[in-house]
């Protein structure tokens, strides 16, 4: 799918992985951990979330521990893109091994409120406020990550070396 | 070439390597801390089967749990139980279980690190080894699951910053204080993707103990490495914990560097990071007078031998503020011992500071848990809203010194004011 629109969920800056998935519940099962995904900043976030959603964050996304789960709730809650001004590098990769496409745009952040649509042009590299009509710019993924990411992560990847044998 | 780019020529086979080429590496070492108990589950979800699934390399392979320790409830357990069995069936050679102590300090002390290797692991404090001139950095669980098949990863040969530390460090200022300085001068995301390289002649002074605490740090400023030079230290060091030879790697004279930045740490005075951010770093000074309800050193940060000793020296013959709640845990059990025989440990206790077992839970909210509205001055790697509690609590970063310093008197203390 060359374009994808949904709705913009906004964060600021610096958003840990503390705050995606809290060290105290990070024992549950990604099913039960998705309902506390972002609780130290917005209790309730869970709800709130439609399949299909968009995270709009600022510089530093995901930044802090290497817990793949801050991840995987984003995953699990039906939220397949995060568009962000910056994202910690640990992040990044979990984002490519899950499936989740990080798209670094520059000057992105600040053409979103809360809810308005978004739509991501993944040739061009390009997202747009589709209420606006303003833009930014990013590189799309290519090579080995794109491949990564395509396949669905790399757990498919993964899956077919093993049963090579 | 720098480090970094000498060290993932070597892995990946190649005779040179540039910042942006994306390489696929061979792994010289791989640990996972508690995230292990997730590797079943990740397979089984991906329709991977156990008895497919196996090391590449069992003298690679580490597994430490380390992060709730002692387990705080049953579900815990269950965990670590699952950890034990699949640890058993997968054959994992270099299975530690709950007691030697934190992973990153466990791997160093083992022989696990060594000079001018490529190692992951499942935490983000990895980068912790390139204080032992070892590209240390953190990746996911599933990421893991992919290494421990197939002993090779992708990466992004980074781009590589120089913060040479000049001069000497006053009394009382230690390598804490520098990386928080860095951290609040130049922002957390400074080296986002990138790795750094830390020289000059305080970096040269600084004990093992010392690097390690910056190496740890370096990915509070979003370093994928943080890199030092291997001088006689670091060959002393790792020589009395393994047999295994080791080739260190500098970088050439020519070598190419994204940003450089000196400091003059003669300047550099005791730091804070205030709540909620690595980056909201003040002098001590703008600090002094908060309040604290509790103080703590630990973590994989802290809780090494020179951080207990220095705080030893500071209650020496003095008792914590009977406001305070003063806990230290030693960051593994070889440190936990040399600090029964050298008397650190009843010195602290005398001063009243509850120890601690070696476990990350500290830092991370599984032990010493702050209440609403509490203040905790730390020696850890982290202040996240939350991380060690109620949300509503806040969390200062300082140095060892001055954390001790703090809890003698109830409140934010510059150091060298109480020594």
């Amino acid at each position: 799918m060359a374009v994808v629109t949904g709705r913009a969920r906004r964060f600021g800056d610096n958003i840990d992985t503390d705050t995606i998935t809290p060290g105290a519940v990070l024992h549950l099962p990604v099913e039960e951990l998705k309902k506390h995904t972002f609780e130290p900043i917005l209790p309730g976030f869970f709800k709130t979330v439609q399949a299909g959603d968009i995270i709009v964050g600022g510089n530093n996304f995901g930044c802090g521990s290497s817990r793949e789960q801050a991840t995987a709730v984003v995953k699990e809650l039906g939220i397949d893109y995060i568009v962000c001004e910056s994202m910690a590098r640990i992040y990044f990769r979990n984002c490519i091994a899950l499936g989740v496409y990080p798209v670094l745009a520059k000057g992105a952040s600040g053409l979103f409120s809360e809810g308005e649509t978004i739509e991501i042009d993944l040739d061009r590299g390009e997202v747009k406020n589709v209420e606006t009509g303003k833009s930014a710019s990013f590189k799309p993924l290519s090579g080995t990550l794109k491949e990564i990411l395509d396949g669905g992560g790399i757990l498919p990847t993964l899956k077919k070396i093993t049963e090579r044998g | 070439m720098n480090i970094v780019e000498k060290i993932l020529a070597r892995a990946s086979g190649l005779s040179a390597v540039s910042p942006g080429d994306y390489v696929t590496a061979q792994i010289d070492m791989a640990m996972m801390p508690d995230a292990f108990r997730l590797l079943s589950s990740i397979l089984a979800k991906a329709g991977i089967r156990e008895d497919a699934f196996r090391i590449w390399d069992p003298e690679k392979f580490v597994v430490i749990l380390d992060h709730r320790v002692p387990p705080f409830s049953v579900a815990v357990a269950e965990n670590q139980k699952i950890s034990r069995e699949f640890a058993r069936k997968l054959q994992v050679k270099y299975f530690y279980d709950v007691f030697p102590g934190i992973s990153h300090q466990v791997m160093v002390e083992k022989g696990h690190v060594r000079p001018g290797e490529l190692i992951v692991g499942a935490d983000s404090h990895t980068t912790t080894y390139g204080a032992l001139n070892a590209a240390g950095t953190g990746i996911g669980a599933s990421e893991m699951a992919y290494v421990i098949q197939t002993g090779e990863l992708w990466f992004r040969v980074p781009e590589t910053i120089k913060f040479e530390i000049t001069g000497s460090l006053p009394d009382f200022v230690s390598s804490k204080d520098i990386i928080l300085y860095v951290a609040g001068k130049y922002g957390t995301d400074i080296a986002q993707y990138k790795a750094i390289e830390w020289r000059g002649s305080v970096i040269d002074a600084m004990s093992i103990d010392a690097r390690l605490t910056m190496g740890n740090m370096s990915v509070e400023l979003g370093a994928k490495f943080g890199l030092f030079r291997a001088d006689d230290k670091t060959v002393e060091y790792v020589k009395a914990r393994t047999e295994q030879e080791f080739q260190p790697a500098d970088s050439d004279p020519d070598a190419a560097y994204a940003e450089q930045y000196v400091i003059d740490g003669t300047t550099v005075e005791p730091q804070v990071a205030f709540p909620h951010n690595v980056g909201n770093v003040k002098s001590v000074t703008a600090a002094k007078g908060i309040k604290i309800d509790q103080a703590v050193i630990a973590s994989c940060c802290h809780g090494r031998m020179e951080d207990l000793q220095i705080a030893a020296r500071i209650l020496k013959g003095k008792s914590v503020h009977p406001g305070v709640r003063f806990y230290v845990a030693p960051a593994s059990w070889e440190v936990y011992t040399e600090a029964i025989e050298k008397g650190i440990i009843s010195q602290l206790v005398e001063a009243g500071v509850m120890i601690g077992n070696p476990s990350c839970g500290f830092c991370t909210g599984y032990q010493g848990v702050l209440a609403e509205g509490e203040t905790c001055v730390a020696a850890t790697p982290r202040n996240f809203k939350g991380r060690m509690g109620s949300p509503a609590a806040g969390i200062y970063l300082a140095s060892a010194a001055t954390v001790a310093a703090s809890a003698l008197t109830g409140k934010i203390t510059d150091p060298r004011e109480v020594a």
